[in-house]
């Protein structure tokens, strides 16, 4: 592997064909992409946001947003103006700039990750050798605005959420990192397409038998999800925020637009985690394990696809992430919010070792089949 | 989760609780879109009826709040009897609750002892101000139109002696009723045949029955309760009864004085020389009944009984109408007797808060359309229209008991 990597240079190199290299220009491909990108990174957490809103509702024998809009499907839009109404308040003491630049630093990273999310055959932006890497790379960034945040509000419940979202961050990177090298190592690439692809192709050593990577790497996936859920700062792990001691955490002194920026970053990571999930276990845009996409000819029925099997891989695709945003609402409904030294003893007693565990059987097994 | 977590079962049925309750229907009310269901008892408001407060302060005395003002003042009231002692009564002024400080504790209304106050479950009064929350009797009595209905007895229960003794005197009343519709009825084709019959002595008909072999009931029952057997009573009754009707005729003689100068012709005087018998012309549409009766146990046919108790009739009618001409020129020295018979016009009129309606939320439909279109609020505009409906319905039942 570290052979084709090294053989492999220039590392930032397109690998698979995007439907959105059209022509032969420059500058077309990229307003395509960009658009693809920002179009996603606007309406797909706020499809997100109006499920958790619903589901969260449902489960608490409420109704949920009823009155924006169609069954209150513009809610989250609704919220987005009435925060671009809303006072920008920089308290006296905080670090202006800082302050000011602290939401920007959480979500851009946020965005730069669907650049490299491939949601269906070619509907990707960019396919990176360095996919898997530069994902969980970007989003390292995301801590680094929290806690620009909680520091430059001049406030102590700012500050000590800043300080419990640096510390739980880094304590779930490490599981997150560990249990998605045990995918890269099977999958024999970082390229996320790759990723899907692998998965495709993968078959039970001896069997016929196509599996997804959820299946011989539960374990791994089980930590991934975990993790996720804790890098996202999601109720049950939400120390940072905990309202009940904390007032909002290192949200605590932002107002309006600022404050809006904070929650789609959640929204969006809710987003980027699932989709990241979607590609390493679930198998990215397949139907089913082993079910080429109707219409598609290449690799594992996978690549070469017509107008309605390119669709069919996105819906497929943002439906796998839909459903992981339930659970990731459902978990959030069920449970109660860890204390700070449970959520500490878990990341660093439970979820490391078992990762070590599962990298170290994943790596054995390749070597073996 | 499922592989790192240990293993608890306990995480798993959380989650089975949470999907459980996403597929139940939610509990929301959509409150200003649809009406909420309230419990009948809700304590929504507190309604006063005012005509049932003697100013006994009980309430504004036991007000944990000290949120309910009274004022009142004292009149003295005449003797009721010749040479007794005149009363004094405590006349109700002022009745205002603050709702603004009310604490809904209901413990004025548990202590009324006169039913003055009543939980009403309307809710929505609340204001931009808090003095508007200051609710004075006027408000108050309005609320009382929304107060429901006791809740029923159980089955089988006892029923209360005041239900009971209202269900007796309806029963009775409706009796009076159809006797009365009985008796118009017999009148009106009376009444149809003697063209000089006159239109108030018909108003003024008492509630007697005019169909011969009728009893009259009081001394029926009296006898009875004298230990008289049941025929005895009857035949006495009935004698009872002609001679009840004779004085009912003689009344409406004199009822006739004043009807019969507006019926006379423009020239024509209160003395005007009575006609004779003969020149009254009354229609034979009737029989009389005793006639009728005599002849039939006499043995007589049918046809012919009938013949000659028609001839009877109109005999006994021609000499009824010339008592009333001659009663006209008496004048106005039978007015007692007038008064007796018809109501008095000057009686003292009921009050329209004397009589109670019960309403269960029916609207004036105009009024509300009125005020709607004046852009009153929704709110408003039904409490005003349920108000109005509530005053017609009452001046509806006053009217008829004016008529009765």
């Amino acid at each position: 592997m570290i052979e084709s990597f090294a053989s492999q240079a220039p590392v930032f190199a397109a690998q698979a064909t995007s439907v959105f290299d059209v022509g032969d220009g420059y500058l077309l491909p990229l307003v395509l992409k960009l658009v693809f990108v920002l179009a996603l990174f606007f309406v797909v957490p706020l499809v997100g946001g109006y499920l958790e809103h619903k589901v969260m509702g449902r489960m608490q024998a409420r109704r949920g947003p009823v009155e924006a809009g169609p069954f209150g499907t513009l809610q989250l839009v609704a919220d987005g103006i009435k925060f671009v109404q809303k006072e920008d308040i920089i308290p006296r003491a905080a670090d202006p700039w800082v302050f000011a630049m602290a939401p920007g630093v959480a979500l851009v990273p946020g965005m730069l990750i669907f650049l490299v999310i491939p949601l269906g055959p070619g509907v990707f932006a960019l396919d990176l050798e360095l996919g898997v890497f530069y994902a969980l790379a970007i989003s390292s960034i995301s801590t680094l605005g929290v806690l620009m945040g909680g520091w430059a509000s001049a406030n102590k419940f700012s500050l000590i959420g800043g300080l419990r979202a640096a510390g739980q961050l880094i304590a779930y990177e490490l599981p997150l990192i560990l249990a998605a090298v045990a995918v890269v190592v099977q999958a024999g690439t970082m390229s996320l397409v790759g990723i899907v692809e692998a998965q495709a192709t993968f078959l039970v050593p001896g069997t016929e038998i196509n599996l997804w990577y959820v299946f011989p790497q539960l374990l791994g996936f089980g930590i991934f999800f975990l993790a996720a859920m804790a890098e996202l700062a999601r109720p049950p792990f939400d120390m940072p925020i905990a309202d009940s001691e904390l007032v909002f955490g290192y949200m605590t002194e932002y107002t309006g637009i600022k404050f809006a920026m904070f929650l789609l970053t959640e929204y969006a990571g809710m987003i980027v985690m699932a989709g990241l999930i979607t590609v390493l276990y679930l198998g990215g845009w397949q139907l089913l394990p082993g079910v080429p996409l109707p219409g598609c000819e290449g690799t594992g029925g996978l690549f070469e696809c017509g107008v309605g099997g390119t669709l069919l891989g996105v819906g497929v695709s943002l439906a796998k992430i839909m459903l992981i945003v339930f659970v990731f609402v459902w978990a959030r409904v069920a449970y109660p919010r860890l204390r700070e030294d449970q959520l500490q003893r878990l990341a660093w007693l439970a979820l490391v070792p078992l990762a070590l565990l599962n990298l170290a059987v994943v790596t054995v097994a390749k070597v073996v089949f | 989760m499922v592989a790192t977590s240990p293993p608890g079962v306990g995480l798993l049925k959380g989650l089975g609780v949470t999907i459980k309750h996403l597929f139940r229907a939610p509990s929301t009310q959509m409150y200003p879109k649809e009406r909420p269901v309230l419990p009948p008892r809700t304590r929504g408001v507190i309604a006063l009826m005012e005509e049932n407060c003697t100013v006994c302060m009980l309430c504004a005395r036991e007000c944990p709040d000290w949120c309910i003002y009274i004022d009142s003042h004292k009149e003295s009231v005449p003797p009721a009897k010749e040479g007794g002692r005149a009363r004094t009564r405590n006349v109700l002024d002022r009745f205002a609750i603050d709702f603004a400080l009310c604490m809904y504790c209901g413990i004025c209304i548990e202590v009324c002892p006169f039913d003055a106050l009543w939980w009403s479950p309307e809710f929505e009064y609340s204001d931009y101000t808090m003095s508007a929350l200051l609710h004075e009797k006027d408000r108050l009595r309005e609320w009382a139109d929304t107060v429901p209905p006791p809740p029923p007895l159980d089955d089988g229960a006892v029923p209360p002696a005041e239900v009971v003794a209202a269900i007796e005197k309806a029963n009775q009343e409706r009796e009076l009723e159809a006797a009365k519709q009985a008796q118009e009825a017999a009148q009106a084709s009376a009444a149809a045949s003697a063209t000089t019959a006159p239109a108030a002595g018909r108003a003024a008909e008492p509630e007697i029955e005019v169909e011969a072999g009728q009893i009259d009931q009081e001394t029926f029952d009296k006898l009875i309760a004298e230990g008289k057997s049941e025929r005895i009573a009857r035949s006495k009754a009935k004698a009872a009864w002609v001679k009840k009707e004779k004085a009912r005729l003689k009344a409406e003689m004199a009822a006739a004085a004043p009807a019969g100068e507006a019926a006379a012709p423009p020239a024509g005087e209160a003395a005007a020389p009575a006609p004779k018998p003969a020149e009254i012309h009354v229609e034979a549409g009737q029989i009389d009944q005793e006639t009728y009766d005599r002849l039939i146990a006499e043995g007589k046919t049918e046809r012919m009984a009938r013949a000659k108790a028609k001839a009877a009739y109109v005999k006994k009618e021609k000499a009824r109408l010339v008592a009333e001409r001659d009663a006209e020129t008496a004048g106005a020295s039978d007015a007692a007797g007038q008064a007796a018979v018809a109501p008095a016009p000057d009686a003292p009129a009921r009050k329209l808060a004397d009589v109670h309606v019960e309403g269960s939320g029916e609207i004036d439909q105009d009024v509300y359309d009125q005020l709607i279109a004046e852009g009153k609020s929704e709110r408003i505009a039904r409490s005003k229209a349920k108000a109005a409906w509530v005053k017609k319905r009452k001046q509806a039942l006053l009217d008829e008991g004016g008529d009765a």
